[in-house]
């Protein structure tokens, strides 16, 4: 056991665990953040998708040793009100079937345009492919990344 | 305006004190409820007091209404949809509705199920007489205030009208009286014609709630003193376990208890929810999921082989060899199939395989249950809570009554979790370890449990005379577990000569119900087995069908048929319509299907590109006859995802068997289809018939395969015979 300072959504955490505990059992079950989900583990479906000082990594493959100073986002702290530009646009499509996998899509799909405002389709097919959706909502994820480009 | 018979017994209304007033507060089956913000109107301001109408219903003093929604929710919307149809016939402002997900409560609902894309259907009875009674409730209450008669008021948008008077009142304002009034023997439902909720699209009440991240999941249950539990089941269908030493396990952090758990004691009859090929398997008790994750690596468990160890190898042998025996059962006969062939000009014979297939819902199993020595509260992703409570009741030594279960809504279903064996092991651990546990899987656990859509093999064989005309098919098919034939379906009905005949291997790997089940396997040989016989007769792939639908619509053979005809080429019809049938655009391929299941017909069509030998989907037309349309935009997402699941499966996934256990045990290996992959873009249109509503959920799935392999024949000259097409040929075309 170890203790950790961590910077998630702007606020500090002080948390007491075992150095290779992943950041996403950090989150779910010290931090309290469930937003994140687990999904497989071994980073192969995206639903534990979360920024690191902005760029999106699977959680549950970074042990939170790694972590250190750097900024942690989930999507609890992605805007203060749920208005960020991808969330409105999911809204808007209306994108959700089961929801299971949509924070670690919408995670993905922000790095991605704020990295690359206005992304090209081959462009979103790359950025969003790591993100497993079993219910199949790819084409209106895909129709939201391009409202929330014309909205952000 | 139609009138149904209620069938309410008042009793069950009337479970709860009356209010100074006379008005009557929160039944109880409220406290079981999961209370939710406002959806719809984030803005909306709560009433401080809640009048139960019935258990469908409540009424705020200023208005506000909350409506259950009875069914679990598993990604196919009812949590929205089935409250919209009781708004509808309340008639009430659906921004004045909050929804709450009920728990299980059979007094006040039936069938509390996610499965057979039957929630709507089976529940649009009860749902818009429970609407219509409250509305009811509510005129009778203000007609008595007014000392008018009630059949001079009318609703409007949570509004009654006495047009004579002039006067006006809110939902609200009656409330308290309504609660206390008599419930009629029957009531008045709306002409489907002037339905104003069904019928326009509205939002999913949890998307708000969804992509913030709140918490909704049954993983997300958070509770006082709970402890995370996992389980250890044997690695290989023929195992079992003998013995384990939990030394090492207990010695690590954070690990509290480690013990035997058996689901299926003696004594304990076992429902057919209740599959599942490890009732015995190790619980590991601790205070946090990795800590229980690492020390379940650190447990050493002995397995016993109890049979044969299977291998994919042997199943696909083993069907093959089951198919050359003269045991088949017969399903059904019309004429005679065998002089048919003997004299037919031309025969066509193929034969479809598919592989396992798990379900691998993204969330994984879990559950959550705090058992006491007179109680068990569940909490967690059920299909079947109802049957869940009965085993729980039994495997804990409790009545049904004692035991109260939650619905969580949940990280995808797809028939998974209509298997509650993991429920059932979270209810028995927190009874041996005496504190809440909630139980978690890995996606190893899932993968390797069992539960899964079955391997299949199926034979069919056309004969055609002379004018290429379709006078004899058989239908030939085996499964494990089971057979996939549906002997009443589609061509069934459509030629003289018919035979259907099945068989069935056992195994000791579990199956059970996967998406749309064996149809998810029939659609994709018979309507490829019919692509290719239309070619054989020299025919229009979409006319051929049709003139078989013209068959079984004016001069129907045989008994039983499944199926409306005419409702069936009303779909291909509208799809050649939509999709501008003929020829593709230069480079594209076109494919086309039909398929009915779940009480619903679906037709469509499939333009399909060959870049670098990757087939890529470039649009899909699909037209859908369902009855009535709910919520239209919703409608048109679960179609879309049937559709992306459908060519997802039959292109890329297979679940395979060596030495008794799975070969895939995580996405690494286990194939799913990734965004890149999707359709490009997929137009749904749905027949307008008023006819009231079917299946939605699983219907779109089936057809598409065959859709896509006989657009991948027409860009490749090569039939696909076997799932995962992929897996044939990395590289097409």
């Amino acid at each position: 056991m170890a203790k950790f300072d961590l910077k998630i959504n702007n606020q500090s955490y002080q948390v007491d665990v075992a150095p290779e505990t992943p950041l996403l059992w950090v989150l779910r079950e010290h931090a309290g953040l469930t937003g994140t989900k687990f999904g497989c583990g071994i980073g192969q479906c995206g639903v534990c998708t979360v920024h690191l000082n902005g760029t999106a990594m699977r959680s549950c493959s970074l042990p939170v040793s790694a972590v250190g100073t750097k900024a942690v986002t989930t999507i609890e702290g992605l805007s203060e009100k749920g208005d960020h530009p991808v969330q409105q646009a999911w809204l808007q499509h209306d994108v959700p079937q089961c929801g299971y996998c949509q924070a670690g899509q919408i995670m993905t799909a922000a790095a991605l345009l704020a990295q690359n405002p206005t992304p090209s389709d081959e462009e979103i097919n790359t950025a969003m492919n790591g993100n497993l959706c079993r219910c199949g909502t790819y084409t209106r994820i895909h129709a939201a990344v391009k409202t929330a480009s014309s909205l952000g | 305006m139609t009138f149904v018979k209620t069938s309410y017994n008042r009793r069950s209304f009337l479970k709860v004190s009356t209010a100074a007033g006379g008005g009557i507060l929160l039944g109880f089956s409220w406290l079981s409820s999961c209370t939710s913000e406002p959806a719809q109107a984030p803005g909306l301001t709560m009433p401080e007091n809640w009048y139960d109408i019935n258990g469908f219903l409540k009424i705020g003093e200023n208005g506000v209404v909350t409506i259950m929604s009875p069914n679990p929710e598993i990604g196919q919307n009812v949590k929205t949809s089935m409250p919209m149809i009781v708004a509808e016939e309340l008639d009430v402002d659906w921004e004045h509705v909050v929804v709450e997900q009920a728990g299980l409560d059979t007094e006040n609902f039936t069938r509390q199920l996610a499965g057979g894309s039957q929630s709507i259907r089976q529940g649009w009875n009860s749902l818009r007489t429970a609407g219509a009674t409250a509305r009811y409730l509510l005129l009778a209450a203000a007609a008595q205030q007014w000392g008018v008669p009630v059949e001079e008021l009318a609703t409007e948008a949570g509004v009654i009208h006495h047009e004579k008077s002039g006067q006006s009142i809110g939902y609200g304002e009656v409330a308290s009286a309504a609660a206390g009034m008599e419930v009629p023997s029957e009531v008045p439902l709306k002409d489907p014609s002037a339905f104003k909720i069904i019928g326009s699209s509205r939002k999913n009440v949890d998307a708000q709630k969804i992509v913030t991240g709140q918490p909704l999941f049954g993983l997300d249950v958070q509770r006082e003193g709970m402890r995370i539990a996992m389980v250890a089941h044997p690695p290989a269908f023929n195992l079992e376990l003998e013995s384990f030493d939990a030394a090492d396990a207990l010695a690590m952090p954070g690990i509290e208890q480690v013990f035997a758990i058996d689901t299926a004691p003696e004594g304990v009859e076992q429902q057919w929810s209740d599959v599942n090929a490890f009732p015995k398997a190790v619980a590991i008790v601790g205070r946090s999921t990795w800590e229980v994750m690492q020390a379940r690596k650190a447990l050493k468990v002995t397995w016993k082989p109890t049979g044969q160890a299977e291998s994919t190898g042997q199943h696909t042998a083993a069907l093959a060899k089951l198919m050359e025996k003269p045991t088949a059962l017969p399903q059904r006969k019309d004429g005679d199939p065998d002089k048919a062939f003997e004299g037919a000009a031309k025969i066509v014979e193929r034969s479809y395989r598919a592989p396992f297939l798990a379900h691998n819902t993204m969330e994984p199993m879990n559950f959550f249950a705090h058992v006491q020595q007179d109680k068990a509260e569940l909490e967690g992703p059920i299909q079947t809570p109802e049957f869940l409570r009965t085993t729980v009741a039994a495997v804990l030594g409790m009545e049904p009554a004692q035991v109260s279960i939650m619905m969580t809504r949940m990280g995808g279903g797809f028939g998974r979790r209509l298997y509650g064996q993991f429920a059932t092991q979270a209810a028995l651990i927190s009874q041996q370890a005496g504190v809440p546990v909630k139980l978690v899987y890995t996606r190893e656990d899932d993968m390797t449990q069992g539960t899964y859509r079955p391997g299949y093999l199926v034979t069919y064989r056309a004969a055609l005379d002379e004018s290429g005309n379709l006078i004899a098919v058989q239908v030939k098919g085996a499964g494990i577990h089971g057979s996939p034939v549906f002997a009443n379906r589609f061509p069934a009905g459509a030629v003289d000569h018919y035979k259907a005949e099945d068989y069935s291997l056992d195994s000791n790997i579990s199956t059970g119900a996967w998406r749309a089940p064996r149809s998810n396997f029939m659609a994709y040989a018979e309507q490829s087995f019919l692509d290719e016989v239309a070619e054989a007769a020299g025919k229009d792939p979409i006319d051929f069908r049709l003139s078989l639908f013209e068959r079984a619509a004016t001069d129907p053979v045989g008994e039983n048929n499944d199926y409306d005809a005419e409702r069936y080429a009303g779909v291909l019809k509208l799809v050649k319509e939509k999709s501008g049938w003929g020829k593709p655009a230069p480079g594209l391929h076109r494919g086309v299907s039909a398929y009915y299941c779940h009480n619903s017909y679906v037709a469509q069509v499939v333009d399909v590109e060959i870049k670098g030998g990757q087939p890529k989907v470039k649009k899909v037309w699909c037209a859908v006859d369902c009855g009535i349309v709910v919520n239209p935009d919703a409608a048109r997402n679960q179609i879309e995802g049937g559709i992306v699941d459908g060519i997802g499966h039959a292109m890329y996934s297979a679940l395979t068997f060596a030495d008794g256990r799975p070969e895939q045990q995580n996405f690494d290996r286990y194939r799913l289809i990734r965004h890149a992959e999707a359709p490009e873009e997929i137009e749904t249109f749905f027949v307008d018939n008023g006819i009231d509503p079917t299946g939605l959920g699983e219907p779109s799935l089936p057809p598409i395969q065959s859709a896509l392999a006989n657009a991948l024949y027409q860009a490749t000259g090569k039939r696909l015979y076997s799932q995962p097409f992929m897996s044939e040929a990395e590289v097409l075309g």
